[in-house]
C-alpha cells in the first residue's frame, strides 16, 4: 500500500495529489499529442469522436453527477451548439467567434432553462428536460428558413489560423485542446466554492441553503455551464458529423450521453472519460459484434438500441459506480491484497427512500 | 372531438399504470408504453396466431402480461429498491430499449392489426355517430377505473398498497408483505397497459414504436398530479383533447408538440398538477 | 445586550398552530435552550428562525435588524449557524469538504475566476482550509478529515454538524438537540464544547435539548414550550421547578 503522506494544503488544491500522478498523466498526453504521427486519419477521427463526447460528458457530468439535477434532453443543448455554429459560419462568422458565440448562446438557455426548473426535483425535473427536448427537436425541423428542416444543413468547413481546422490532423489537435480545456475547467470547478454548492445541492438542499448556498442561483448556474459545455462539444460535433439533421439530436442521443455518464460512473470526472469511450467505441464493437450474431438477429434495425438497454440495465443492476467504479474497487484489490475483503463494496439493504420531500 | 377524448382514454390509462407504480414505489416506469405494446402484441398472437376469440385473447393478454409484470418486478426492479430514484429512471429506460429491441424480433417492424368486434362499426345515438372503436375504448376505460376504484378502496391487498407507498419501513412491521405488494402492483400496472394496448389495437396500427405514446401520457400524468390516480386519467382526457384541437385549429406540427408544452406548463406554473399535492421533508 | 429576539412569532400548517405567539429574547454570550414535550414546536422555531419555513404572525430580530423576510440562504452570511435534529450533512461528500462547504457564506471568489483557478482563488482556498482546520482542532476530527460521512458512525456524524455550523463563524449557534442519540461519554464531550464554544469562541448558543443533565450543566436561561405556546422563562432552576412544566413535562 502507498500511503499518501501530506504536508501540505496545497497538496489538497493541486490537481494532482503528487509527482507519481504527474508523470502518469504527463505521459498520457505526450502520447495524445503523438498520435497523429503514429496513427492513421481514421483512427485520429474515432479519438476525436471520443474527445468530442467527453467533453459533453463532463458537462453532463457536472449536472447529473455533482449537481444531482437529472436531464433527459441534453441531446437538445447539443443540437442548439451544432446548428448556432454551422449557420453562423454560413453567415461568414469567423470560427474563433462562432464558438464561443454557440457556446454562450447554448449556456444561456440553458439558464432559461434552469431558471423555471429551480422548482422541479428529481422525476418532474426529468420529465420537464424530456418535454423541452422534444420541443426543441420540433424547433428544429419546423425552422427551416435558419435550419434547413429535414433537407439538412451542411456545415461549412472554415480556416481559423491559415489552417483548414476541420482537416483530419488540425481537427484532431482542436478537439484535444478543447477537451484538455474542459477537463480543467470542470475540475477548477469542483475544488472551489462553486462545485461543493454543486455537491450541497446533489446531497441536501435544506443544508446548502442553511450554509449559504443561494439554490436559485446555483442550480442556474448548473445547468448554464453543463448547456455551454454540451454546446461547445456541439460545435465540434458539427464538424465531425459534417451534416447536420434535426432528427440527429433526438431522445436516444440524449439517452446516449447518460448512458455514457452513467456507464462510466457517476460524480466523477474519470467517469464521464471513460463513458466517452465506451460510447465513443460502442458502435465499432456493436459492428463487430453483428458479425458474429445469428442472421436475423444482426439485422434488426433496433439492435443497437436494444444492446444499449442492456448495457444500462446490467450497470444499474451490477455496477453503479460505472467503469471508474470498478476501476477503483480493483486497484483497492492490489493495494490491499492479500487483505482485501470481498464484503468491502457489498451494498447495505436499503430501504425506499422517499424523494417526494426533500 | 370523440376522437380525442378516446385518445385522452389511452394516455389516462398509460397515466394511470404510470401513477400505480409511482405512488407505491416512488420508481418511475419509462417503459409503461412499452408494456402496452407488448400487451397489443401478445393479443395479436393469441388472435391470428392461435385463433382464439377476441374476448379470450383479450383476458389472455392481460393475464399474461400482469404475469410479466410481477416477474419484472421480481426479477430485476426489487434489486433497485433504495436506490437514488435517477438509477431507477434510467433503468426503466433501458428496459424499454429491450422490450422494443425483442419485441422488433419476435414479431418483426411491420405494423400489425386483428380483429375486434368493434372494428367499423358504428352507433347512431340522438344525430351523433358515433365509431364503435371510441366508444370501446371511453367505455373500457370507465369500466377499468372503477374496478381499480373499488378494489383500492375495499380489499384487504388495496389498503395495505397504500400503506407500503406510504412508509416502506413501517409496512414491513405491519406485517405486510412489501415485495410482494410491490410486485403485485407491477402486475396490474402491466395489465392495466395492455388493456389500453388492446383497446388502442382497431384505432391505430399497432408496430414496435407505439409505446412511446407513452412520453405523451405523462403528461397527463403530470397534469393530473403524480400522485392522483383519477387525476392521471381526467389528465389524459385533457391532453386527448387539447392534442385533437391543435391538430385542428393550429399549424403543423403543432399536435406533437402540444402535450410537450402543456407538461412545461404545468410543471412551471402549477408542480403539483390538478389533484397532486407536494410534501416538504420536515428537518 | 440582546442578540436575537422573537417577538409574538405564530405558524399555521393547516389548521394547526405550531408556533403561537413566541416570544423570547436571547443575550449576547449566553447559552439559550428551549425545552418542552415532542411535537412542542421547539425544532419549528429553529426552522423560523433559520428561515426555512415563514411565521404567519410575530418578527424575528436578529442584531437589530428584521430578519422575518430574509431568504433562507442568507442567514449563514449574517451570522445565524444551526445543526439539524436528524443530521443534514453532505453524504457523498468527506468531512474537510463539508466543513469547507460550512464556510461558504464567506467565500469572497466568484465563479467566472475559480473556473480558470486565478492566484486569488488559490489564495482564498487556503485561508478557508486553514480556518477549517482551526475547527478541526477544535473537535479533535483530524484523523476524520478525509471519510466520507456514509463512512461515519453516528457519534462523529453529530461532531461533523457541528463542526460544519462553527466553520461559517456564526454569533449565533442554534444546535438542534446536540446530545441525541449520543453516549455518556460523548454527550459529557458535546457539555464541555458548548461551554468551550460559549468562553472560548463567544459564540451565542440556542439549544433545544431533551436530556435535563446537560441543560443544567450548560444553559443560562431556560425556555419551555408546551403545544406551541411558552409555559415557562427564566434560569434552569426556576423553570425546572415551575408547576406547569412539571406537569406537562419533567413529571413526578
Amino acid at each position: 500500500m502507498r500511503f499518501l503522506f501530506k504536508t501540505d494544503y496545497n497538496q489538497d488544491i493541486n490537481l494532482f495529489p503528487d509527482n507519481v500522478a504527474r508523470f502518469w498523466y504527463g505521459l498520457l498526453m505526450v502520447a495524445l499529442i503523438a498520435a497523429p504521427f503514429v496513427l492513421e486519419n481514421f483512427w485520429l477521427g474515432e479519438i476525436s469522436y471520443v474527445l468530442i463526447l467527453a467533453v459533453v460528458g463532463i458537462g453532463l457530468m457536472l449536472l447529473v453527477g455533482y449537481t444531482g439535477q437529472v436531464s433527459l434532453g441534453h441531446a437538445a443543448f447539443l443540437g442548439i451548439g451544432a446548428y448556432t455554429h454551422a449557420v453562423l459560419l454560413k453567415l461568414g462568422v469567423p470560427f474563433v467567434i462562432s464558438v464561443p458565440a454557440a457556446t454562450l448562446l447554448s449556456a444561456f438557455i440553458g439558464a432559461v432553462i434552469g431558471f423555471p426548473a429551480l422548482r422541479l426535483t428529481g422525476i418532474y425535473l426529468a420529465i420537464a428536460t424530456l418535454a423541452f427536448a422534444f420541443i426543441i427537436e420540433q424547433i428544429l425541423i419546423r425552422w427551416e428558413d435558419v435550419t434547413g428542416g429535414f433537407a439538412g444543413f451542411p456545415v461549412p468547413r472554415p480556416e481559423a489560423f491559415g489552417v483548414a481546422i476541420t482537416d483530419d490532423v488540425p481537427f484532431y489537435y482542436l478537439c484535444l485542446g478543447a477537451t484538455v480545456l474542459a477537463v480543467l475547467v470542470a475540475l477548477n470547478l469542483l475544488r472551489t466554492p462553486t462545485g461543493r454548492a454543486f455537491i450541497a445541492i446533489r446531497d441536501s438542499e435544506i443544508a446548502a441553503q442553511s450554509m449559504g448556498v443561494n439554490l436559485a442561483r446555483y442550480k442556474t448556474l448548473a445547468f448554464a455551464i453543463s448547456a455551454g459545455f454540451t454546446g461547445f462539444g456541439g460545435t465540434l460535433f458539427a464538424h465531425k458529423i459534417g451534416y447536420l439533421a434535426p432528427d440527429a439530436f433526438n431522445i436516444l442521443l440524449s439517452i446516449q450521453l447518460l448512458l455514457m455518464v452513467v456507464v462510466g460512473g457517476l460524480g466523477s470526472i474519470h467517469g464521464a472519460i471513460y463513458g466517452a469511450i465506451f460510447v465513443g467505441a460502442l458502435p465499432q464493437m456493436i459492428a463487430i459484434l453483428r458479425d458474429y450474431l445469428p442472421e436475423n438477429i444482426a439485422r434488426q434495425p433496433g439492435l443497437e438500441p436494444g444492446l444499449f438497454g442492456v448495457i444500462l440495465v446490467f450497470f444499474i443492476l451490477f455496477e453503479p459506480l460505472g467503469i471508474y467504479g470498478r476501476w477503483l474497487k480493483v486497484k483497492l484489490y492490489f493495494s490491499l491484497f492479500p487483505l482485501y475483503k470481498k464484503a468491502t463494496f457489498k451494498r447495505q439493504k436499503t430501504y425506499t427512500k422517499s424523494e417526494r420531500f426533500r | 372531438m370523440l376522437n380525442g377524448l378516446a385518445a385522452g382514454c389511452i394516455y389516462g390509462l398509460i397515466a394511470l399504470g404510470f401513477v400505480l407504480i409511482y405512488k407505491a414505489t416512488e420508481m418511475v416506469n419509462f417503459a409503461q408504453g412499452d408494456l402496452l405494446m407488448l400487451g397489443a402484441f401478445v393479443a395479436f398472437t393469441l388472435i391470428e396466431g392461435f385463433g382464439l376469440n377476441y374476448w379470450i385473447a383479450f383476458a389472455g393478454a392481460v393475464l399474461f402480461m400482469a404475469v410479466f409484470g410481477y416477474l419484472l418486478d421480481t426479477v430485476v426492479l426489487r434489486q433497485v429498491i433504495g436506490q437514488p430514484q435517477f438509477a431507477v429512471v434510467m433503468l426503466t429506460i433501458g428496459l424499454g430499449f429491450i422490450f422494443r429491441a425483442a419485441a422488433s424480433m419476435i414479431w418483426g417492424t411491420e405494423t400489425r392489426s386483428f380483429e375486434t368486434p368493434f372494428t367499423g362499426g358504428v352507433i347512431r345515438a340522438g344525430g351523433l355517430v358515433i365509431a364503435d372503436v371510441n366508444a370501446s375504448i371511453v367505455a373500457g376505460t370507465a369500466i377499468l377505473c372503477a374496478a381499480l376504484y373499488a378494489f383500492f378502496r375495499f380489499t384487504r391487498i388495496g389498503v395495505a398498497m397504500q400503506a407500503a407507498s406510504q412508509n416502506q419501513l413501517a409496512a414491513y412491521y405491519m406485517g405486510i408483505p412489501v415485495k410482494m405488494i410491490f410486485s403485485l402492483i407491477w402486475a396490474i400496472s402491466a395489465g392495466v397497459a395492455a388493456v389500453a394496448g388492446i383497446l388502442l389495437a382497431p384505432v391505430a396500427f399497432i408496430d414496435v414504436t407505439i409505446g412511446l405514446l407513452g412520453l405523451k401520457a405523462f403528461a397527463a400524468a403530470v397534469l393530473g398530479g403524480f400522485g392522483s390516480i383519477p387525476g392521471a386519467v381526467i389528465g389524459g382526457l385533457v391532453i386527448g383533447v387539447i392534442e385533437q384541437f391543435s391538430g385542428v385549429y393550429l399549424a403543423e406540427g403543432f399536435k406533437d408538440v402540444a402535450a410537450y408544452v402543456v407538461i412545461l406548463g404545468v410543471l412551471f406554473l402549477r408542480p403539483q398538477g390538478l389533484f397532486g399535492n407536494i410534501g416538504r421533508k420536515r428537518v | 445586550m440582546t442578540l436575537f429576539q422573537a417577538d409574538n412569532i405564530a405558524i399555521n400548517f393547516g389548521g394547526i398552530k405550531a408556533v403561537d405567539g413566541v416570544s423570547f429574547a436571547i443575550n449576547k454570550g449566553e447559552v439559550f435552550t428551549i425545552i418542552g414535550p415532542n411535537g412542542a414546536g421547539k425544532t419549528t422555531v429553529f426552522n423560523l428562525i433559520s428561515r426555512i419555513y415563514n411565521p404567519t404572525e410575530g418578527r424575528l430580530i436578529f442584531e437589530g435588524r428584521d430578519i422575518t423576510s430574509v431568504p433562507p440562504h442568507q442567514i449563514a452570511g449574517m451570522g445565524i449557524a444551526r445543526t439539524f435534529q436528524n443530521i443534514e450533512l453532505f453524504e457523498h461528500a468527506t468531512v474537510l469538504q463539508n466543513l469547507l462547504l460550512g464556510r461558504h457564506a464567506h467565500r469572497g471568489t466568484k465563479p467566472w475566476w475559480e473556473m480558470v483557478f486565478a492566484p486569488h482563488v488559490r489564495k482564498s482556498e487556503l485561508a478557508h482550509r486553514e480556518k477549517a482546520e482551526h475547527v478541526i482542532d477544535f473537535l479533535d476530527l483530524q484523523h476524520y478529515r478525509d471519510t466520507l460521512i456514509v463512512n461515519l458512525p453516528y457519534g462523529a456524524r453529530k461532531v461533523v454538524e457541528l463542526a460544519r455550523a462553527l466553520c461559517s463563524e456564526p454569533k449565533l449557534l442554534l444546535l438542534d438537540e446536540p446530545s441525541s442519540g449520543l453516549n455518556t461519554e460523548e454527550t459529557e464531550d458535546m457539555a464541555w464544547w458548548i461551554q468551550d464554544i460559549k468562553n472560548e469562541l463567544g459564540i451565542t448558543v440556542l439549544m433545544v435539548e431533551h436530556d435535563m443533565s446537560l441543560v443544567n450543566e450548560v444553559s443560562d436561561r431556560v425556555l419551555a414550550l408546551n403545544y406551541g405556546r411558552v409555559l415557562a422563562q427564566g434560569t434552569p432552576s426556576e423553570v425546572q421547578s415551575h408547576p406547569e412544566v412539571v406537569k406537562a413535562y419533567l413529571g413526578g
